[in-house]
C-alpha cells in the first residue's frame, strides 16, 4: 500500500438513502397515468361523467389500489393510506377552483384584447362593438387614481399604528390590535355605505374622493398589520443601539427602526392594493362608472376597472362579457403584479435581515 | 424599570397613539353614522324591520305606503354562508394539511404563494367564475341532489331549474372563503412542535397517527378561528352573490330553488333607484350586517389573539 502515487481517493458523496428512488417515483407517476386513463375507461361505461365524474372516477381507482397495496400490512397502514388519500384530494379540490378561475380568465380574456384597449375608452364605442374599438383606459386609470387616494390616506395611519404597537407599547396594545383585527371583516358593501352617508352626502355628488375612502376604510387593516408584522422584526438590538447612543425614543423610531424597514412598509402598501383594488360593492355605492377619462377626483363620477367589469357582464350580449372577461384579465393582471411585487420587496427585506 | 420620557418624546408617543386610534375611531364613526341615518326606519318599522318579510317603496310622495323589512335577506345571507361554510372547512383543513405534511417540499413555496394570491383575487372574478365556468357543474351537482334526495324538503323544488339556487352561489362562495381559511389553519399547523410530531413518528405512529393525536389537538381553536373569519367574509360578500343569485323576498328553505338573496347584495341591488326613505332603510340593513359581522369577526380575533404567542 506504498504505491508513491497518491490515490485520488473518491471524495464521499452525501448518501441519501431516504431518498425516492427515481425509479420509484417513474413508477409512480406511470401508476397515476394509468389510473387517469383508467378512470376516463369508467366515465365512458358508467353514468360518471364529465369532469366532476373523471374525478370521481380517479379517485375510487387510487382507493382500490392503495386497499389492495395495504392489504397485508394491517388496519393502522390501511387507515393511514386512506387518509393520506383523503387529504391529498380535499387540498387537490381546494386548489382546482383557483386554478380554474386563472385559465378562465387567461382563456376567455385574450380574445378582446387589443393595444388600444389600455388607452380606449368607451365614450363612442357601446358594448357590442367589435374588439378592436374602445378599451378599458378611463377605467384603469380611475381605478388607479383612487387607489393612489386610499394609499396615501392608508400608509401614514398604517405606519402610526404599527409603531404603536412596536415601539410605544402604550396600555391601548391590546384595544388597537383587537379593532384593526375585526376592521378587517367589515364587509365591503358597509364600507362604501358609510362612505356614502357621510362623503358623497356631504359634497351633494359621487367621487373619485369618495371611491377613495371607501377603499381607504378597507384597505387600513390591511397595512396596519402588515405595517406591524414588519416592524416585529427589527431587532431590539437596533433598538438598544440608538438608546445607548443617547438617542431618545422619538429619534431612535424615525431614524433607526423605520429606515430599517422602508422595504417592509412599502410591502404593507403593496399588499393593502392588491387587498383593494378589485373592490367592487363600495364603488357602486360611491364613484358609480361612466363612459369616459376622468382625472378630477372631485368632478362626479367616475370609472373603475370593477364597475367596468360589473357593467359590461350585467350588459349581458356576447360581446359586452367578452370586455368583462378582458377587463378581469387586466385586473388580475393588476393584483398578480402588485403581489409578486410585494413579494420581491419583502423578500429582499428577510435577505438582509438574515445576513445580519 | 422606570423610563423617563422627554418632552420630545411625549409628544411623539401622543401623535403615534392618535394615529393608532384611527382605526377604533373610524370604527365608532361607522356604527354612529350608520345608527344615525337609519334612526328614521328603526323608529318607523321597529322590530318589524328585522322579522318582517317585505320590502315595498311606493315612491316618492307617497313614503306612507313604503314596507321595509329584510327578514328573507338575514335568513338568505345565513344559509348561503352556511353552505358554503359546510364546505369550505373540510376543503380548508385539507388543504392546510396537505400544503404543510404531504406536498412535496418542491413545490411547498409555490403552493403557499398560490394561496396568498387566491386570497387576493376579487370576489367579481369569483361572481364571473361562478355563472359562465361553475354554473354547469353546479347545475348537475343539484339535479343528482333533487334526483337523489328530493324527498328531504331542503332539496325538493317547486320549478326544475337549477342555474341561480342558493346551492350553487354558496359552492362559489366555498371557493372565495377556501383561501382565507385555509391560510390562517395552515399558520397554525405550521406552529406545531416539530418534537411532538417527531415522538409520534419515534413511537411507530403513522402520519396520521401524528396528525390526529398532535397536530389536529394543536391547531383546532386556529381552524376555528380561521372558519369564523370565512363566515365573516361569507356573510358579507356583495357582488358574486348578486350576480349569483335571483333576489326573492320570501322565506325559503330550499337550497336548489332558483331564489335567495342576501343583505349584502340586496343594498347593492336597491341602491341605484333608491328613494331617499328607501336609502336610509338600506342603511338600517348595512348596520344590521355591520353588526352580525363584527360580532363574528370579534369572535374571532379574540381567538387567535389568544393563541397567537406574544412576540
Amino acid at each position: 500500500m506504498n504505491t508513491a502515487t497518491v490515490q485520488p481517493t473518491a471524495e464521499a458523496q452525501p448518501q441519501r438513502p431516504w431518498a425516492v428512488k427515481r425509479s420509484t417515483r417513474m413508477f409512480s407517476a406511470g401508476r397515476l397515468l394509468a389510473f387517469a386513463v383508467a378512470a376516463f375507461g369508467i366515465t365512458l361505461v358508467t353514468p360518471l361523467a364529465n369532469v366532476d365524474g373523471w374525478a370521481i372516477a380517479f379517485l375510487l381507482v387510487n382507493i382500490v389500489w392503495n386497499l389492495g397495496v395495504t392489504s397485508k400490512l394491517g388496519a393502522k397502514e390501511r387507515k393511514d393510506a386512506l387518509l393520506r388519500l383523503t387529504i391529498t384530494s380535499l387540498g387537490m379540490l381546494a386548489f382546482i377552483p383557483w386554478l380554474s378561475i386563472f385559465v378562465s380568465v387567461l382563456l376567455k380574456g385574450y380574445r378582446a384584447l387589443y393595444p388600444g384597449y389600455f388607452v380606449g375608452d368607451m365614450r363612442v364605442t357601446t358594448p357590442d362593438d367589435e374588439f378592436n374599438m374602445g378599451g378599458a383606459g378611463h377605467a384603469i386609470v380611475g381605478s388607479l387614481i383612487m387607489v393612489a387616494i386610499a394609499t396615501v390616506v392608508t400608509l401614514p395611519l398604517g405606519i402610526l399604528s404599527g409603531i404603536y404597537l412596536t415601539e410605544v407599547r402604550g396600555r391601548l396594545t391590546f384595544l388597537v390590535r383587537f379593532i384593526v383585527q375585526s376592521m378587517a371583516g367589515v364587509p365591503s358593501v358597509v364600507a362604501g355605505l358609510f362612505i356614502f352617508t357621510t362623503v358623497v352626502q356631504s359634497m351633494g355628488k359621487y367621487s373619485g374622493l369618495a371611491g377613495g375612502l371607501a377603499l381607504a376604510v378597507l384597505m387600513l387593516p390591511t397595512v396596519s398589520r402588515t405595517a406591524e408584522e414588519v416592524l416585529k422584526l427589527v431587532p431590539d438590538d437596533l433598538r438598544n443601539a440608538g438608546y445607548a447612543l443617547g438617542a431618545r425614543q422619538w429619534r431612535t423610531a424615525l431614524m433607526v427602526v423605520l429606515p430599517t424597514v422602508r422595504a417592509g412598509l412599502v410591502t404593507a402598501a403593496i399588499l393593502g392594493i392588491a387587498r383593494v383594488i378589485g373592490e367592487t360593492a363600495p364603488l357602486l355605492l360611491t364613484s358609480l362608472n361612466t363612459n369616459g377619462f376622468v382625472f378630477n377626483p372631485f368632478g362626479g363620477t367616475v370609472a373603475s376597472l370593477p364597475t367596468y367589469i360589473f357593467a359590461m357582464f350585467v350588459y349581458g350580449t356576447e360581446y359586452s362579457t367578452a370586455r368583462a372577461w378582458t377587463g378581469s384579465l387586466v385586473l388580475l393582471a393588476f393584483v398578480l403584479f402588485f403581489f409578486l411585487l410585494a413579494r420581491r420587496l419583502g423578500g429582499r427585506k428577510t435577505a438582509v435581515k438574515t445576513k445580519k | 424599570m422606570t423610563v423617563i420620557y422627554s418632552r420630545a418624546d411625549k409628544v411623539f408617543r401622543g401623535i403615534v397613539t392618535a394615529g393608532a386610534l384611527t382605526s377604533l375611531i373610524l370604527l365608532g364613526l361607522i356604527a354612529a353614522f350608520l345608527i344615525f341615518r337609519s334612526a328614521d326606519t328603526f323608529r318607523t318599522f321597529g322590530f318589524d324591520f328585522i322579522t318582517g318579510a317585505e320590502w315595498f317603496s311606493a315612491g316618492d310622495g307617497f313614503e306612507a305606503d313604503d314596507v321595509f323589512s329584510i327578514g328573507p335577506m338575514i335568513v338568505g345571507s345565513i344559509v348561503v354562508a352556511l353552505i358554503a361554510m359546510s364546505m369550505a372547512i373540510p376543503l380548508a383543513i385539507g388543504g392546510a394539511l396537505y400544503i404543510e405534511f404531504y406536498a412535496p417540499r418542491s413545490i411547498y413555496r409555490v403552493l403557499v404563494s398560490l394561496l396568498d394570491l387566491a386570497a387576493a383575487i376579487p370576489s367579481l372574478i369569483f361572481g364571473l367564475w361562478g355563472i359562465e365556468v361553475f354554473t354547469s357543474i353546479g347545475v348537475r351537482w343539484s339535479t343528482f341532489l333533487n334526483d337523489r334526495l328530493g324527498f328531504i324538503p331542503i332539496f325538493s323544488v317547486d320549478f326544475v331549474n337549477f342555474g341561480r339556487s342558493p346551492f350553487v352561489a354558496g359552492c362559489v362562495l366555498a371557493a372565495l372563503v377556501v383561501p382565507i381559511t385555509t391560510s390562517v389553519a395552515r399558520e397554525v399547523y405550521s406552529r406545531t412542535p416539530r418534537d411532538l410530531v417527531d415522538t409520534c413518528y419515534a413511537l411507530g405512529g403513522t402520519k396520521w397517527g401524528a396528525i390526529r393525536t398532535v397536530v389536529m389537538p394543536y391547531g383546532r381553536s386556529g381552524v376555528i378561528a380561521g372558519a369564523m373569519l370565512g363566515l365573516g367574509r361569507a356573510l358579507g360578500e356583495t357582488v358574486a352573490i348578486y350576480l349569483m343569485l335571483n333576489l326573492v323576498f320570501s322565506y325559503s328553505y330550499r337550497i336548489l330553488d332558483s331564489a335567495g338573496g342576501n343583505v349584502a347584495s340586496m343594498i347593492a341591488l336597491k341602491f341605484g333607484e333608491a328613494t331617499t326613505k328607501e336609502i336610509s332603510a338600506l342603511i338600517a340593513a348595512g348596520l344590521v350586517l355591520f353588526i352580525i359581522t363584527l360580532i363574528v369577526n370579534m369572535i374571532a380575533s379574540s381567538i387567535v389573539q389568544r393563541t397567537t404567542p406574544r412576540a
